[in-house]
């Protein structure tokens, strides 16, 4: 139980990044961005390609990150500069990635067993289990990443980027270019969302072609989880609420999956509990008609 | 100061919905001129306006304020030299910020944004004394969110928002339609304080015949994209509402004139 239980732990701080990537398009800019499936398969393609090609594991990272930025550009050019909407700029770059992916890879998957890992060295270093050294190695990305996301979300260009999500209109009233915003938002995301790919396929051993499906949906899961269950008064726990909420969306699932339900179904759960999530405002709303109406009922 | 020449800007061009909103409009503005706008639904005066902000292209002619050719400029660039406050008064204001949030989007308005801070602390300062001297008590609330606000308050902040940083014109296009009466008449009353304190060089379309005379030193009134009317200094002063309709009579366009405007009256 125990193992299980780290072995989720593990899962969840590598997916927290993941997890920033889906808040900054889908909060604070308001953007349901599906390039995120294919960039999360792109960053894992990357490193798991440089890497089992003799390269180093820290270059694969670096080069994961300029590529998944390079995808979230696209998404933003096709949607400002060619009026594209934005759900269908990110499935077309979702798509377009899917054909690269397999090209970077040459092959459905990759295997990184014996190679050397960015997790290597920590192991070798602290003289702990792979597991344990992924959590170090992510617990450390993850505080470091809400960090400097905080930080930067204060600047001038931070908060222009922040401002677009809410009000464009103002935001060009007030000489911004919302097309530079949007693009820069989109950019940001899709790197986090590589650099989550890239560590998950070296702490998993492999990269596989289909890494990425669904993972827009688990992004989400992670997102409301975290907004629900660990406060969204502060910026800053906020954003750490989102690593917070994908570690626990990993704990959920692994004891969902330890009381027996397939592995097969999972897809299945999370798009119901994301559903089911997403509609609470709604249910509530209807909770309130049927209760004034109710009340009127009992008054007659 | 500004100088309109020649414009002209058809909506839907070449479908049934072609419709003319500007039909080669030619205007010029002096420096510290506050221009009060008037005419019916449909007459063109929002468009006017937004065709000098930049909202969309005009399809002839020319448009510059000191000197500078703003009409090929994509809408943020010339930010930089207007402030506008709009009908909507959620259209402004950034709701999911704080009200020193916003205030500081605006006051780099026209400064390339970097990686500074977003909000400095001496900033915080002059916003507080700024919002004071609107005496809505916002100077006690910087860090409240401004989706929080009335609509009243959201309009009054959409204000000092566009004064700051002295732009070379403000653009109020019916800044105060939204409001009730009472909330209405403060925020007319500021901005007249506003302009006349900073010289501000101003356009302000209004729908009340009152506003329109009380406020500013010319008036023109606008019909089916053309400026039926022009009026200004000594004569305008003189100009009561019995005149004015008249005149509208005179030029043929009191069938456009609304009930809004007579009500208003
Ligand atoms: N974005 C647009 N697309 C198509 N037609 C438009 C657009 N904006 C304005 N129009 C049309 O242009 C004409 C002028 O509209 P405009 O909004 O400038 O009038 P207005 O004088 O501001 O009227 P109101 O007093 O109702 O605000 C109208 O016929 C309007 O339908
Ligand atoms: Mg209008």
């Amino acid at each position: 139980m125990e193992q299980v239980l780290l072995g989720a732990v593990s899962q969840g701080l590598l997916w927290a990044m993941m997890t920033l990537g889906v808040y900054i398009t889908y909060r604070v800019l308001g953007i349901a961005d599906m390039t995120a499936e294919g960039s999360l398969t792109m960053g894992a393609a990357v490193a798991a390609g440089t890497i089992s090609g003799g390269g180093s594991a820290y270059v694969g990272v670096a080069i994961a990150v300029l590529a998944g930025a390079l995808a979230g550009m696209m998404t933003g050019l096709l949607h400002t500069k060619l009026r594209i909407p934005a759900l269908l700029s990110g499935i077309l770059t979702m798509i377009a990635l899917y054909s690269i992916n397999l090209r970077i890879m040459g092959a459905a998957n990759i295997s990184l067993l014996r190679k050397i890992t960015v997790f290597a060295p920590v192991q070798e270093l602290m003289g702990t289990s792979k597991t344990l050294s992924v959590i170090l190695l992510g617990a450390v990305c993850s505080i470091l990443l809400v960090t400097v996301l905080y930080w930067f979300f204060g600047t001038e260009i931070g908060s222009a980027i922040r401002a677009t999500g809410t009000n464009p209109h103002m935001v060009r009233a007030q000489g911004i270019n919302t097309d530079t915003t949007i693009i820069l938002g989109l950019m940001i995301s899709n790197a986090l969302i590589s650099f989550s790919g890239s560590l998950i396929s070296q702490a998993q051993n492999f990269a596989d072609l289909q890494m990425g499906t669904g993972a827009i949906v688990i992004g989400l899961a992670s997102l409301i989880i975290g907004e629900v269950l660990f406060g969204q008064r502060h910026f800053y726990t906020r954003l750490l609420s989102m690593a917070l909420g994908a570690i626990t969306y990993r704990i959920i699932i692994a004891l969902v999956l330890k009381m027996g339900m397939p592995s097969d179904d999972l897809k299945l759960f999370t798009a119901i509990t994301v559903a089911l999530a997403l509609s609470l405002p709604r249910f509530r709303e209807l909770g309130r008609t049927l209760k004034k109406s109710l009340r009127r009922e009992g008054a007659r | 100061m500004l100088d309109i020449r020649n414009v002209t800007k058809i909506f839907n061009a070449g479908t049934v919905n072609e419709r003319k909103a500007l039909d080669n409009i030619s205007l010029s503005m002096s420096d510290g001129d506050f221009v009060t706008v008037i005419g019916g639904n449909g007459a063109g005066k929002s468009t006017l306006l937004n065709c000098i902000a930049g909202v969309y292209p005009v399809d002839e002619g020319t448009i510059m304020v000191d000197n500078i050719k703003l009409d090929r400029l994509p809408e943020y660039k010339r930010a930089k030299y207007l402030g506008r406050v709009f009908q909507d008064p959620m259209m402004g204001t950034a709701a999911d910020m704080g009200i020193q949030e916003n205030l500081a989007l605006a006051w780099r308005r026209g400064n390339r944004r970097t990686l500074r801070w977003g909000i400095m602390d001496k900033e915080k300062e002059l916003y507080r004394k700024l919002l004071a001297s609107l005496d809505l008590g916002l100077e006690d609330r910087m860090a409240a969110k401004v989706g929080l606000l009335s609509g009243g308050q959201r309009q009054a902040l959409t204000l000092l928002m566009a004064t700051l940083n002295a732009p070379k014109m403000l653009l109020l296009d019916e800044h105060t339609a939204a409001l009730d009466p009472k909330t209405a008449r403060k925020v007319l009353e500021l901005s007249d304080q506003f302009i006349k304190k900073e010289k501000l060089t101003t356009m302000m379309v209004t729908h009340n015949m009152r506003a329109a005379l009380q406020y500013g030193n010319r008036l023109i009134m606008m019909n089916e994209g053309t400026i039926l009317l022009d009026i200004s200094g000594e004569e305008k002063a003189k100009l009561r509402i019995d005149d004015l309709l008249r005149l509208f009579e005179k030029a043929g366009a009191d069938e456009f004139m609304n009930d809004r405007m007579l009500l208003s009256k």
